[in-house]
């Protein structure tokens, strides 16, 4: 999932009792599956919880062009080049949707972006990894997309309108890009000594970060409780990794790859894979900004936004332009 | 030359083109100035690498030597890549992207359209096919000269830069050798000199009305048609060609 520990500004969650008129008939319509819609009153800490979501997951699409974006150049096939081209760009598509959700709630698309850059706002820990090989361009396809897809198929009914459609448009073209990161694993695995090696190494490197996108156990968090109640959440963090592990395993033995978990077997009475223990003191390095890439990964997208401010600028001037030229034409 | 040795080496320079160009635009996915063109640039690349995989799969066909688009692409060396210089010049700033851009694409659509009535069947196929993709990179690109051109000073000045740096990789678009000129006798190519002048008088009413200054015609870099190219070319083979390079005969 692209947004990790989304807080909420709550200390506790509300009884219906302690809820002002106003609270408790947006709290009737979201208990009720009605959509809440941009123009309707919502609680103020509502708005902010979601803002933060949205964008940490539109951030996560822009960064995420970049591990995907650093083998582009390098693709083995035609195909694989103009499917892998086409993957990054619907992902700058994603961002593009997320930011628009966003701005919804009355936060422009430029607040975020510098809230980004200046390294503010959080994007999902799985970006600060490097792409090593042509086998991590399919196991971030096939689990990294495959996390991602088990967080957001739900989200697809979450209470606020404008976030539920961008979901709808972006999990038809999530589960396309799963379908050919799990096809690049096939071709390696079923391939020489050397891809199968490149697909098996891959898959020890992306495992753990894969199961650490859930983040932590939120079994007591209340942040986790109250984003349930307003329904921009679903599913617990433990509910959704449990969910991925035993989705994944039989695609892993498959693929005659090995999960790199010594712990991991087959819980016939949970019916549930039992798995070892997340490094979670990894992910919070990660978080906190000691991951393998997150200076490089934020360093890269300031210069980008930076190098583009004057073309930026050049395009409104004559869109200015342009539009008096019109105006004294009319006169 | 035969024949059908002159249509694989102007099939490869079809191909070159594109795959050259729509590896450069690929560059910028995820680097561009706004989500928008990262949309957009990749678009363009899109298509160019969609009509590379049609020419070069033609001109495997024509060597019938076995290679397809795949081996053709991946397994040559710089000196026998067709590519004009222009399109593997440097991306640079993004003044210099779109005013390569726009020069290619105002060539490129020319080129198409003759193509399009190309007594060789497939030829004229294909060149209908990307002419329409064509069509809409012209727009855009000159979209961009005008906006950059007639934009703030720095972004007039850059274009400006821009256009006096790529103008004498211009020429070599308009050259004929042997073999355009067997290939335009027989009606499967095109006059590449008789382009020339439209393609001017495009180029020229775009940079007045985008406020810019064409150099004057001057000596002509050239080469690239004949495997002569710029040392960028070897860099960018590095990167394409890596993979299959590293790992020869496995598939992907």
């Amino acid at each position: 999932m692209y947004a990790q520990m989304v807080k909420t500004g709550v200390d506790h969650i509300q009884s219906k009792e302690e809820m002002s008129p106003e609270e408790r008939a947006f709290q009737d319509r979201v208990d009720a599956d009605i959509k809440i819609e941009p123009k309707e009153w919502m609680p103020e800490a509502y708005r902010k919880t979601l803002i933060r979501q949205i964008s940490q997951h539109a951030h996560s699409e822009i960064i995420g062009m970049q591990p995907e974006g650093n083998w582009i150049t390098r693709a083995p096939t035609l195909e694989r080049k103009a499917i892998l081209l086409a993957k990054v760009q619907d992902e700058a598509g994603h961002g593009l949707y997320l930011y628009c959700a966003a701005e919804t709630l009355g936060v422009s698309r430029d607040e975020l972006l510098e809230q980004l850059n200046s390294g503010k706002a959080k994007y999902s820990s799985i970006f600060n990894y490097p792409t090593l090989t042509w086998a991590d361009i399919g196991a971030i396809g096939w689990l990294v997309d495959g996390a991602a897809i088990m967080n957001q198929v739900p989200l697809q009914r979450c209470s606020y309108g404008p976030y539920s459609r961008a979901m709808v448009r972006i999990c038809k073209e999530e589960s396309f890009h799963q379908r050919q990161g799990y096809d690049i694993m096939m071709k390696l695995a079923k391939g020489t000594p050397e891809q199968k090696a490149m697909a098996q190494d891959a898959l020890n490197r992306w495992w753990w970060p894969s199961l650490m996108m859930f983040g932590p156990s939120d079994a007591e968090s209340v942040h986790s409780a109250q984003s349930m109640r307003w329904k921009i959440k679903i599913n617990s963090n433990d509910e959704l990794r449990q969910k991925f592990v035993d989705q994944t395993v039989p695609q892993a033995e498959y693929l005659g790859l090995t999960v790199p978990d010594p712990d991991l077997k087959w819980n016939a009475e949970r019916g549930h894979y039992d798995f070892g223990a997340v490094n979670w003191d990894e992910f919070y390095q990660v978080v906190a900004g000691n991951g393998p890439c997150n200076r490089q990964r934020l360093r890269t997208r300031v210069k980008a936004y930076e190098e583009g401010r004057w073309v930026r600028e050049a395009a409104d001037a004559y869109a200015a332009k342009k539009a008096a030229r019109a105006q004294v034409k009319a006169a | 030359m035969t024949g059908q040795d002159a249509l694989f080496e102007y099939l490869l320079r079809l191909s070159d083109n594109a795959l050259i160009l729509g590896h450069r635009l690929s560059e910028w996915c995820g680097h561009s100035p706004a989500l928008e063109e990262d949309l957009a640039l990749s678009n363009v690349a899109l298509d160019l690498i969609g009509q590379t995989q049609l020419w070069l799969s033609l001109a495997g066909e024509v060597e019938g030597k076995g290679r397809d688009a795949d081996k053709l692409a991946y397994l040559r060396d710089a000196r026998d890549f067709r590519n004009v210089l222009l399109v593997e010049q440097p991306n640079g700033d993004f003044a210099l992207t779109m005013a390569r851009q726009f020069f290619f694409d105002a060539w490129h659509y020319l080129l198409l359209r003759e193509l399009k009535g190309s007594k060789d069947a497939r030829i004229a196929e294909i060149a209908a096919k990307g002419l329409k993709e064509v069509t809409y990179h012209l727009e855009r690109s000159r979209d961009w000269v005008l906006r950059l051109g007639d934009g703030t000073e720095e972004s007039h000045r850059r274009m400006q830069t821009a256009i006096d740096d790529l103008w004498m990789y211009t020429g070599e678009l308009f050259e004929s050798d042997e073999v355009d000129q067997a290939m335009a006798r027989e009606g499967i190519g095109a006059d590449l000199a008789a382009l020339h002048e439209p393609w001017l008088g495009l180029v020229r009413a775009t940079a007045e009305e985008a406020t810019l200054t064409l150099p004057q015609p001057g000596w002509a870099q050239r080469g690239g048609k004949r495997g002569i190219h710029s040392e960028h070319l070897g860099y960018i083979l590095a990167d394409l060609q890596f993979l299959q390079r590293a790992y020869p005969n496995a598939t992907w």
